[in-house]
């Protein structure tokens, strides 16, 4: 197992690196400079400030650079947040995105694995059919119009929730909500399909055949033979909502991150531009990382051909 | 001899799209202590339908319409889920036909093994582990020690059917129901998996009740046979009455499509036709429409059974005493004159009341 992950941790660098090398050049096309949106500045000044941030020297040079900075941990400055280096205002910016990410990605898979799982065990019935209710307006609606109507009923008229701004726990839930709606309608959609899979399996009549009464063939063998498939889908979905969802972020007032990146991209600001982006693909790979050694976890095909080898 | 299940009048319909599917139309058999009867068919004549009503297992889709299933003189139709839970894997247990796909991957088989003991609240973990442990040697899994915590995928086709098999037998039920257990396995496979089964019988004292479509099979494990067609027995009797001196024109066309070491043609038997729709069943003998033998009255009434031997039964109207002789297939007679030499020479004979021959005389 431990030389599994070292490999696979070989290659996830390797990824990253990629990704860099790919992005840096990708956003030296981009036409515009960082300074564009400015108030006007003379050539004069303009040059002043390209030889400042290195931006006057040759296009390879300028990636050597920045390469050698990544593997330093250094970011480079942002030219549009005062000066700030990159990897503060991550640090500063990060910790609501991931927050609310994370709350939402657990509330909204685990509910989505119980709703698919009782859908599937009820098949065809009115319950079956409500969850899927549920998932179809859950993929549809986009997640900000639940951020708008969670906001204005729950916070605006009843009270119940603080309506914006970061102030602890309570001013997350909302947000977690909103956010836990998609990904709760996949899982479920997903779950139930495999789940119905699994159930018309061989091994659950024989687990019936054991003496199990329903429910305990669902908990003991059903559960986790159609987690299987399910655990995938986790990984992305997670990415996608840690780093956060703009106009959820905005509608709260949130101070995250995904407002930054926006701005970074819309005013050439290419540290911070370079920065979200090794931020995003390091928790992709991460995740990823994590997904897989899940799926090994839970189902032991992959974990002994991944490893040792098995014996057929 | 000691009856451990009486199936009686066991009819069961699918609801389908289409219309109810009479699967199981007025079954009866009964299974003695320490018996193995094989209930013979081709697909689709309602031998699994028969044997997952008694484990209580059948689909949503079934209902029963009447009849009985008597374990120990309680009727199996009518207990409570709970009831029947207690029963299953416990009392009856069932092996199924496909290992690669009735064994849970994401389970070591250490522990599938003794899950049995553990629902039914027999013993402690550790205990059920010993016992499994035991059945897994026992089955003849080699090494079973060290293998308790390997995973299905690490176990070849006939080593998993030996794994089913130890979790069927890991209760010492009852009643052990095979579910074409074989089927799916290769041939050399498949005879040491019907020795093993004969090898557990005789340990645990079980009765078996083996569904199988190769009468090969059959032949090697049996006490006792029914043939079913059309969601009905249309023979009963035992192995060597089945084999030896079959009745019912349905079972002759079996036998007859079973290659010996004596088939000589170069073309293999199969039978004309196909089964009827069960949508729709036909008023006489569902197997009339393929019997190059059928009289008028097959298609118009349905033959009750006739008796054969106190053993021997057989559901054919070329039984009744008005019937006209006919001469079997040729095949079928070498196997009744085989018969009657190897009674005559005292090879087989612990059935004498021998009675009525009149339909084979000739």
């Amino acid at each position: 197992m431990g030389k599994y992950i070292l490999k696979r941790v070989g290659y996830m660098i390797l990824t990253l690196f990629i990704i860099a090398t790919a992005t840096f050049f990708l956003m030296k096309l981009m036409p515009g400079s960082p300074y564009a949106n400015q108030a006007k500045m003379t050539t004069e000044q303009i040059n002043i400030m390209n030889h400042q941030y290195g931006l006057d020297k040759p296009t390879f040079q300028q990636y050597l650079i920045y390469l050698g900075g990544l593997l330093h941990g250094d970011l480079g400055t942002s030219f549009q947040f005062n000066n700030q280096p990159v990897s503060y205002l991550i640090a500063s910016r990060i910790g609501p995105s991931m927050q609310i990410g994370l709350q939402a990605i657990i509330l909204g898979t685990l509910l989505g694995i119980l709703l698919g799982a009782i859908a599937a065990i009820r098949k065809n019935s009115w319950v079956d059919t409500v969850a899927t209710f549920f998932a179809i307006i859950g993929r549809s609606i986009p997640n900000f119009v639940f951020a708008v109507l969670l906001q204005f009923f729950l916070a605006f008229k009843l009270h119940l929730f603080p309506i914006a701004l970061w102030e602890g726990f309570t001013s997350s839930i909302l947000p977690t909500i909103a956010l836990a709606m998609a990904p709760l309608a996949t899982t479920a959609r997903f779950m139930r399909t495999e789940m119905v899979d699994v159930l018309n399996s061989d091994y659950i009549e024989l687990a019936r055949a054991k003496g199990n009464t329903p429910w305990q063939t669902v908990a003991k063998h059903a559960l986790r033979n159609s987690l299987i498939p399910v655990v995938t889908i986790i990984g992305p979905m997670a990415v996608d909502l840690m780093v956060g969802s703009m106009v959820v972020e905005n509608i709260f007032s949130i101070p995250g991150i995904g407002d930054q990146f926006v701005k970074s991209i819309t005013t050439n600001d290419y540290s911070t531009i370079m920065g979200l982006t090794m931020l995003y693909s390091t928790m992709l790979v991460v995740v990823i990382l994590i997904v897989d050694i899940l799926y090994g976890l839970i189902d032991p095909r992959i974990r002994l051909s991944g490893s040792e080898g098995s014996q057929s | 001899m000691e009856k451990i299940l009486d199936v009686k009048n066991l009819q069961i319909n699918f609801a389908t799209f289409a219309g109810q599917v009479q699967a199981i139309r007025d079954v009866s058999f009964h299974l003695n202590k320490g018996e193995t009867l094989a209930i013979v068919g081709e697909s689709g004549s309602g031998k699994s339908v028969t044997v997952r009503s008694i484990m209580g297992l059948l689909a949503n889709n079934a209902h029963i319409v009447g009849g009985e299933i008597d374990f120990k003189d309680q009727d199996i139709l009518s207990m409570t889920d709970r009831q029947i839970e207690n029963l299953r894997g416990n009392d009856i247990s069932m092996i199924f036909q496909d290992p690669m796909t009735s064994l849970d991957p994401t389970m070591p088989i250490g522990k599938q093994v003794a899950e049995p003991l553990l629902i039914h609240g027999q013993m402690n973990k550790a205990a059920a582990m010993a016992r499994a442990e035991e059945v897994l040697e026992l089955v003849g899994i080699t090494n079973a020690k060290n293998r308790m915590k390997d995973y299905p995928h690490q176990f070849s086709g006939g080593q998993r059917q030996r794994v089913v098999i130890a979790m069927a037998i890991v209760n010492y039920p009852e009643i052990l129901i095979a579910d074409e257990p074989t089927t799916a396995l290769d041939v050399t496979i498949q005879a040491q998996i019907i020795d093993l089964m004969k090898d557990l019988q005789r340990k645990i004292d079980t009765s078996i009740i083996f569904i199988t479509h190769d009468l090969g099979v059959v032949a090697g494990i049996a006490d006792r046979v029914a043939v079913m067609y059309a969601g009905k027995i249309v023979e009963y009797g035992t192995v060597d009455e089945i084999f030896y001196d079959p009745k019912h024109p349905y079972t002759w066309g079996l036998l007859n499509s079973m290659p010996t070491l004596d088939t000589h043609s170069e073309k293999l038997y199969a039978i004309p036709g196909t089964p009827p729709n069960l949508l729709d069943p036909p008023d006489g003998d569902a197997f009339a429409p393929r019997n190059p033998y059928a009289l008028a009255i097959d298609h118009e009434a349905m033959p009750p059974f006739f008796k054969v031997t106190n053993t021997h039964y057989a559901a054919t109207w070329l039984l009744h005493p008005d019937a006209p002789s006919i001469e079997p297939p040729a095949a079928i007679q070498q196997r009744q004159q085989l018969y009657r030499d190897l009674i005559a020479s005292g090879q087989i004979g612990t059935f004498p009341q021998k009675e009525t021959d009149k339909n084979v005389s000739n």
